[in-house]
C-alpha cells in the first residue's frame, strides 16, 4: 500500500495563480462575448469558454492531470453519459 | 487490514462519488437544453433580468475560492500549516460572500414577484416561467452545495488546527476540495446559461 | 477450525459484543447478513402483494378490493420489488459476502461507508412504511410515478418518492464502494483477467448504480419540488413539458434493470462450470459481455416510451439501439449452454435454479425483442405482455439466480447443509407456477387486456382465473424454499469448506468464514475455473 509518496506532486502556489489569471480572463472575455449579438452562436462560445475554464480547474485544481488511468478514463465516461442523456433526448424534442 | 491508507483509493472513491454529483446537476442540465432550443428569446429575456454584475462577481469568487482551496493543499503539502489554514478560511469566506449575494439576488427576484408559483410566472410567458424555474431550482441546489461545500472546508480548517491534517495525512482535505471544486465547476456552466443567453 | 473463530461470533472491529457488534460492525459478511434479512422481509411482503393483486383479478368485477386500492396495491408491490428487492438483492447480500473474499481481500475498501449504505436502505424502509399508514394513503401512481398525476395524486407520493431517493443513495455507495475495492485490494497475482465472473459483473453492475442512479434522484427531487412549489416544469399549460420527466424517470430505471439482472448473471456464470465440472466456455466473453450490456442499457431508455408521443425519429433510433443489447446477452446464454456441453453435470438445487434461469430468461429476453421492436410494441404498449415479459426476466431471471445464490452460498455463510428435497419441490413447484402464471399473460395482453386495472372485459376472465392458480402453486414454492433454508439454520454446523467442488475464493476458506477471511495468504490460481483438482480428485 503506497502513502502519500505517490501523489507528491505539488503543484506551487505560482501556477496555481497563473491559471487563475487564465480562468479570470477567459470569464471577461466570455462577459464581454455576450454584449455582441452573435445571434444563435452565443450558446455555443459561451459554453465552448466554459468548457475551457473547467478543463482548467479539472486538470490543475483538481489535479486531474497527474491522476492515473482509473480517475480518467471514468471521469471521460461520465461526460460521455451526461453528453448521451441531453444528447439523445434530442432524437425526440428536434424532431416532433 | 493496511496499516498505511491507500491514499489513491481514497482518492479514486472521492471522485465516484463526484461522479454521481455531476450527473445528478447533469438531469437539470437535460431540462434546460431541452428547454433553452423550446424558447431561445424567452430565455434571452429572462437572462436579461438577471444581474449580470453580481453573476460575474460571484462567478470570481467562486473562482478565487477554488485557487485558494488548491493553495491550501500546496500548504499543507509543504508543511505550512498557518498558510492552509489562512487559505482555507479565505475560500470559506468567499463561500460565505457567495451565499449572500445569492440571497439578495432572490431577494429582488422575489419582491418583482419572480418565484416559482408566482402570479407574474402563472400570467406571462410560459418560457419565463421555465426560465425562471430551472433558474431557482438549479441555484438553488446549487447553493445548498456551496453551503455543503463551506461546511466541508471548515471541518478540514478546524482538523488542520488540531494537527490532524498534516502533510503526511491531508485526504480529508484533498477530497474536501475536490468537493468544493465541483462546486465551482457547476456554477462555471449556470452562470453562461442563466446570465449570458442574451 | 473452532466454531468461535467464525464471523458470526466474531465482530469487526473487535471487541464489541451483542447488538452493537451487529449494528456497528464494519464486517462485508455481517452486513450481507443484515441485508439478507431485511431484503427477505420486503421480498416476502410483496410477493403476498403481488398475490393479492392476482386473487383480486381471478375474478371479473370486484373481487376483494376496489379499484383505488387495487392501484395502491401494484404501486407499493412496484416500488418494493424494484427497490427493496430487485436492485439490492445480489449486490447488498451476495456482493457484500462474496466480493472481497473472491478477490482475496479482508474487506470492502470503505467498510464504514458499507455500514452507512446499510443504514440508508433501513432509513429509506422506513420511510416507506411510515408513508403506508400516514397521510393520505399509498400513492396510486405505479411505480413510474408519471407526471402529471403524480404531481396531483392526493397520496404520499413525496414521502415514497423520497424513500426511493434513499435508497438510491445507499444503491450508490455500494456500487462506489466495489468500484474503488474492485481497483484496489485485488489480491497480488490476481490480474484483471483471473477474477470471478461474479466479481466481474458486479464491478459493471457499480458503474451503472455510480452513473444512474443520480439521474433518478433528481428526477424525484422534481416531483417533489412540484408538488410543493408547483414551478410547472412538466405541465405544458406553463411552459413545461410532461414527456422530459419520462426521459428523465427512464434515463436510470432502464439502467436499473440491467442492474437487476447483472449480477444474476454473474451468480449463473459461477454455478454452472461448478456442476458441469467445467471451466466456462468463453471466459472473456462474458466479462465483455457485462460490460457492454452497461453500456448499451444506457442508451435505450426510450423505448418505454415509443407510444408516448415523442417523435418518430427518436422511436426508429432507440428501437434500434434497442436491439442491439440483445446480443451480449445472448452471447452470455450461449457460453452457459456451451460450458454444460459434454461437462460432468451433477444435478443440486442452485444447479436446477440456474436451468430454471437460462430458460426462463431467454423467454423473457425473446419477449423484450417484441416490445423492442416499435411496430409490435404498439400492439402490446401497457397491457399484461409486459407485465409478463419483465416478470420472465425479473423474476424468472434475477428470482431464480437470487434462490440459486441462496441455494449456493447458504452452507458457506451459515456453515449448514439445507435439506435438498425441499428445495428441489419448492424448487419445481415455484417454476411450474411460474409459467402457468405467466404464459396466460402473454396471452392475454396479446388479446389486448391493459395492465393497472383491476378489471377487465368478460373474454379475459378464463386466463385471469387460471393465472391465479399459477400465482398461489408460484408462491408455494417460493416460500417453501425460503421455510426449508431458513430451517435449516437450526441444524449442526458442519458444511465443508468446499461442499459443491467449487474453485474460487471463497470455497477455499472454512463454512462459515473467519471473520478475517484468509487465515493463510490465499493462493492466485492461473485461471478461475480451472476443475483439473476437483475432477482428479473426484476420480479417486
Amino acid at each position: 500500500m503506497e502513502s502519500s509518496e505517490e501523489h507528491r506532486h505539488i503543484v506551487g502556489y505560482g501556477q496555481l495563480a497563473v491559471v487563475l489569471a487564465l480562468l479570470l480572463t477567459l470569464t471577461g472575455v466570455t462577459v464581454a462575448v455576450s454584449y455582441v449579438d452573435l445571434g444563435f452562436l452565443n450558446v455555443p462560445v459561451a459554453l465552448t469558454i466554459a468548457t475551457l475554464k473547467a478543463a482548467l480547474v479539472l486538470l490543475f485544481f483538481m489535479h486531474l492531470r497527474y491522476e492515473g488511468p482509473i480517475i480518467r478514463y471514468s471521469f471521460i465516461t461520465t461526460v460521455v453519459f451526461l453528453a448521451i442523456m441531453i444528447g439523445f433526448t434530442f432524437w425526440d424534442v428536434a424532431f416532433r | 487490514m493496511a496499516s498505511t491508507i491507500d491514499t489513491t483509493g481514497v482518492r479514486i472513491g472521492m471522485w465516484i462519488f463526484l461522479y454521481s454529483e455531476i450527473i445528478l446537476f447533469g438531469g437539470l442540465f437535460v431540462l434546460y437544453a431541452v428547454y433553452l432550443y423550446e424558447y431561445p428569446e424567452l430565455f434571452a429575456q429572462g437572462g436579461k433580468e438577471l444581474n449580470r454584475i453580481i453573476g460575474s462577481l460571484n462567478t470570481v469568487v467562486l473562482l478565487v475560492s477554488s485557487c485558494t482551496v488548491a493553495a491550501s493543499i500546496t500548504a499543507i503539502q509543504r508543511g505550512k500549516k498557518g498558510q492552509a489554514m489562512a487559505c482555507l478560511a479565505f475560500s470559506i469566506f468567499c463561500g460565505l460572500v457567495f451565499v449572500v449575494n445569492k440571497y439578495f439576488e432572490w431577494g429582488a427576484k422575489i419582491d418583482h414577484d419572480i418565484y416559482p408559483n408566482s402570479a407574474t410566472l402563472q400570467d406571462g410567458e410560459p418560457g419565463l416561467n421555465i426560465f425562471f424555474g430551472l433558474y431557482y431550482v438549479i441555484t438553488g441546489l446549487h447553493g445548498l452545495h456551496v453551503i455543503i461545500g463551506m461546511v466541508l472546508l471548515s471541518v478540514s480548517l478546524v482538523l488542520v488546527h488540531h494537527g490532524r491534517i498534516t502533510a503526511s495525512r491531508y485526504a480529508v482535505l484533498e477530497n474536501s476540495g475536490l468537493y468544493w471544486h465541483l462546486v465551482d465547476l457547476i456554477w462555471i456552466f449556470v452562470f453562461p446559461l442563466f446570465y449570458l443567453v442574451l | 477450525m473452532t466454531a468461535a473463530h467464525s464471523y458470526l461470533e466474531q465482530s469487526s472491529p473487535p471487541g464489541r459484543s451483542g447488538w452493537k457488534a451487529w449494528l456497528m460492525t464494519h464486517d462485508h459478511k455481517r452486513l450481507g447478513l443484515m441485508y439478507l434479512w431485511a431484503i427477505l422481509f420486503w421480498f416476502v411482503l410483496a410477493v403476498f402483494l403481488g398475490l393479492l393483486m392476482r386473487t383480486e383479478l381471478m375474478g371479473a368485477g370486484r373481487t376483494i378490493m376496489g379499484a383505488e386500492t387495487y392501484s395502491s396495491m401494484f404501486t407499493l408491490h412496484g416500488v418494493i420489488m424494484i427497490f427493496f428487492f430487485g436492485i439490492p438483492a445480489i449486490p447488498a447480500i451476495f456482493g457484500n459476502f462474496f466480493l472481497p473474499i473472491q478477490l482475496g481481500a479482508d474487506d470492502v475498501f470503505f467498510p464504514r461507508l458499507n455500514l452507512l449504505s446499510w443504514y440508508l436502505f433501513m432509513f429509506g424502509g422506513g420511510f416507506a412504511v411510515f408513508s403506508l399508514f400516514f397521510g393520505d394513503g399509498f400513492p396510486d401512481t405505479g411505480w413510474t410515478f408519471y407526471v402529471p398525476f403524480s404531481i396531483s395524486s392526493a397520496g404520499n407520493v413525496s414521502l415514497t418518492v423520497t424513500a426511493a431517493f434513499i435508497l438510491g443513495m445507499s444503491s450508490m455507495l455500494t456500487g462506489l464502494n466495489f468500484v474503488t475495492t474492485f481497483h484496489r485490494m485485488r489480491h497480488k497475482g490476481m490480474g484483471l483477467m483471473k477474477i470471478p465472473l461474479f466479481t466481474w459483473s458486479l464491478y459493471a453492475t457499480a458503474w451503472v448504480q455510480i452513473l444512474a442512479t443520480p439521474v433518478i434522484a433528481i428526477t424525484f427531487v422534481l416531483v417533489v419540488l412540484e408538488r410543493l412549489l408547483a414551478i410547472g416544469l412538466f405541465e405544458p399549460d406553463r411552459g413545461g413539458d410532461p414527456l422530459l420527466y419520462q426521459h428523465l424517470f427512464w434515463m436510470y430505471s432502464h439502467p436499473a434493470v440491467y442492474i437487476i439482472i447483472l449480477p444474476a448473471m454473474g451468480v449463473i456464470s459461477e454455478i454452472i462450470p461448478v456442476f458441469s465440472r467445467k471451466a466456462i466456455f468463453g471466459y472473456k466473453g462474458i466479462v465483455y459481455s457485462s460490460l457492454a450490456i452497461a453500456i448499451a442499457g444506457s442508451l435505450v431508455w426510450a423505448h418505454h416510451m415509443y407510444t408516448s408521443g415523442m417523435s418518430d425519429v427518436s422511436v426508429f433510433v432507440f428501437s434500434l439501439l434497442t436491439f442491439l443489447v440483445a446480443v451480449p446477452s445472448a452471447v452470455k446464454v450461449f457460453s452457459w449452454v456451451s460450458t454444460m456441453y459434454k461437462g460432468s453435470i451433477a444435478m443440486s438445487p442452485p444447479f436446477f435454479l440456474s436451468l430454471c434461469f437460462i430458460y426462463l430468461f431467454t423467454v423473457g429476453g425473446l419477449t423484450g425483442l417484441v416490445l423492442g421492436a416499435a411496430g409490435t410494441d404498439i400492439h402490446v404498449h401497457d397491457t399484461q405482455f409486459v407485465v409478463a415479459h419483465f416478470h420472465f426476466v425479473m423474476l424468472g431471471g434475477t428470482g431464480f439466480a437470487f434462490f440459486a445464490a441462496l441455494h449456493y452460498w447458504w452452507p458457506k455463510m451459515f456453515g449448514v447443509m439445507y435439506r435438498n428435497r425441499p428445495a428441489y419441490v419448492g424448487a419445481v413447484a415455484a417454476a411450474v407456477g411460474f409459467v402457468f402464471h405467466f404464459v396466460p399473460m402473454l396471452i392475454l395482453g396479446m388479446q389486448g387486456m391493459p395492465r393497472r386495472y383491476y378489471d377487465y372485459l368478460p373474454q379475459y376472465e378464463t386466463g385471469n382465473f387460471l393465472a391465479g392458480f399459477g400465482a398461489y402453486l408460484l408462491v408455494f414454492g417460493l416460500l417453501l424454499m425460503l421455510l426449508n433454508l431458513v430451517l435449516s439454520l437450526r441444524g449442526p454446523r458442519t458444511a465443508p469448506a468446499n461442499p459443491w467442488g467449487g474453485t474460487t475464493l471463497e470455497w477455499t476458506v472454512p463454512s462459515p468464514p473467519p471473520m478475517e477471511n484468509f487465515t493463510a495468504s490465499p493462493e492466485i490460481k492461473d485461471f478461475p475455473y480451472d476443475f483439473s483438482e476437483i475432477v482428479a480428485n473426484s476420480k479417486k
